[in-house]
């Protein structure tokens, strides 16, 4: 019985955060202009309840990485996502954020995801204001599902903890 | 176009030019490493000359580069024959509208050059650059740091031997299969 209702609190809150996102720009590139279209009114990305970007990311729950990442950037960005709140959501925004995109050469990061855990890559150069709406409903179906990368991490952290209880190792 | 400022140069420092070209219309005159402050500072301060604006500082790395020869053959520049780098200056007089490049040779083993960032401020940030991604050394530059690398970055990347994609990490995940850092 306890499960039960444990579990379904877990839904309630999923559902509730799900449809309260709120986004750290980190925009560093062209996709930025994309990026204020799709928070703009005519795309209103207000409407899927994400629509209040916050500049500081410790009041922050989804991580817009928006542009190319620098070797030179990259311990900024680990530390404006250690400074997050858990739990928390990353979406990479165009190719550059997701793969690094065209470039190859010594002072671009292949991905954001090396530096960071990424839940949802949106390709294109820069994508569609329509390719980031879908992307932010498949971000609310993984935190409905309670799939997102650190809600994931913190069940497995609860269920090592657990076990180690379990088997009489307390801390 | 402004092929008087090449003239008055070599008439007034004749062995210390030791080439002079004209390249699409703009004047270049290649100049010994050693007389390179005494040359700038007077074509800033002579009043026929007047060069007040500073274009841009760069270097060009003549490695694995072809150059047309006399006859218009694109050949093979030649580096342990001739030295590997050259610097460029580019100047402006707004007053007299003409223009002229200097460039300085200097060797891979040796690369040093005098600093200019005296004579024009301007000139000291894009020292900065050509020492960060050349890495040729300006001799009484006020503040030579990388400008654009960080510190802990080892070598010069647009440098043709600079392999295409060596990265040099600051920070990558631990959680990553693989060996981490260089991908």
């Amino acid at each position: 019985m306890l499960e039960l209702i444990t579990t379904k609190l877990e839904d309630a809150a999923n559902w509730g955060r799900k449809f309260s996102l709120f986004t750290y720009p980190f925009v560093t590139a062209c996709c930025g202009m994309e990026f204020m279209s799709v928070a703009a009114p005519k795309y209103d990305i207000a409407r899927f309840g994400a629509e209040f970007p916050r500049f500081s990311p410790r009041q922050a729950d989804l991580l817009m990485i928006v542009g190319t990442i620098t070797e030179k950037q990259a311990p900024a960005l680990k530390r404006v996502y250690d400074q997050m709140a858990e739990p928390k959501w990353v979406i990479a925004f165009g190719v550059c954020a997701s793969t690094g995109g065209f470039y190859q050469n010594y002072h671009s990061v292949p991905g954001a995801d090396q530096i960071i855990p990424v839940d949802v890559y949106i390709p294109g150069c820069p994508p569609r204001p329509e390719q980031v709406l879908d992307a932010l409903l498949l971000l609310m179906k993984r935190v409905q599902d309670g799939r997102g990368y650190s809600q994931v991490r913190h069940k497995r952290e609860k269920i090592v903890l657990e076990q180690r209880l379990a088997s009489g190792q307390e801390d | 176009m402004s092929k008087k400022v090449l003239e008055a140069l070599t008439k007034k420092f004749g062995e210390a030019i030791e080439r002079t070209e004209t390249q699409f219309g703009d004047e270049v005159a290649y100049v010994k490493r050693e007389k390179l402050v005494e040359i700038a500072t007077w074509l800033r301060d002579d009043a026929a000359m007047a060069f007040d604006s500073p274009v841009f500082v760069s270097c060009i790395d003549l490695l694995d580069l072809r150059r047309p020869d006399e006859n218009g053959r694109l050949v093979q520049v030649d580096t342990t024959q001739v030295p590997r780098f050259e610097v460029c200056y580019q100047l402006r007089s707004l007053k007299h509208r003409h223009r002229i490049r200097l460039k300085v040779r200097v060797t891979e083993n040796d690369p040093r050059c005098p600093s200019l960032a005296d004579l024009w401020k301007a000139f000291d940030w894009q020292e900065r650059e050509t020492y960060d991604m050349f890495g040729i050394r300006f001799e009484g530059h006020p503040d030579l740091r990388r400008i654009y690398l960080y510190e802990e970055f080892v070598g010069y990347p647009p440098r043709k031997d600079y392999p295409k994609e060596k990265r040099q990490p600051l920070v990558r995940r631990g959680d990553l299969p693989g060996p981490e850092g260089n991908l």
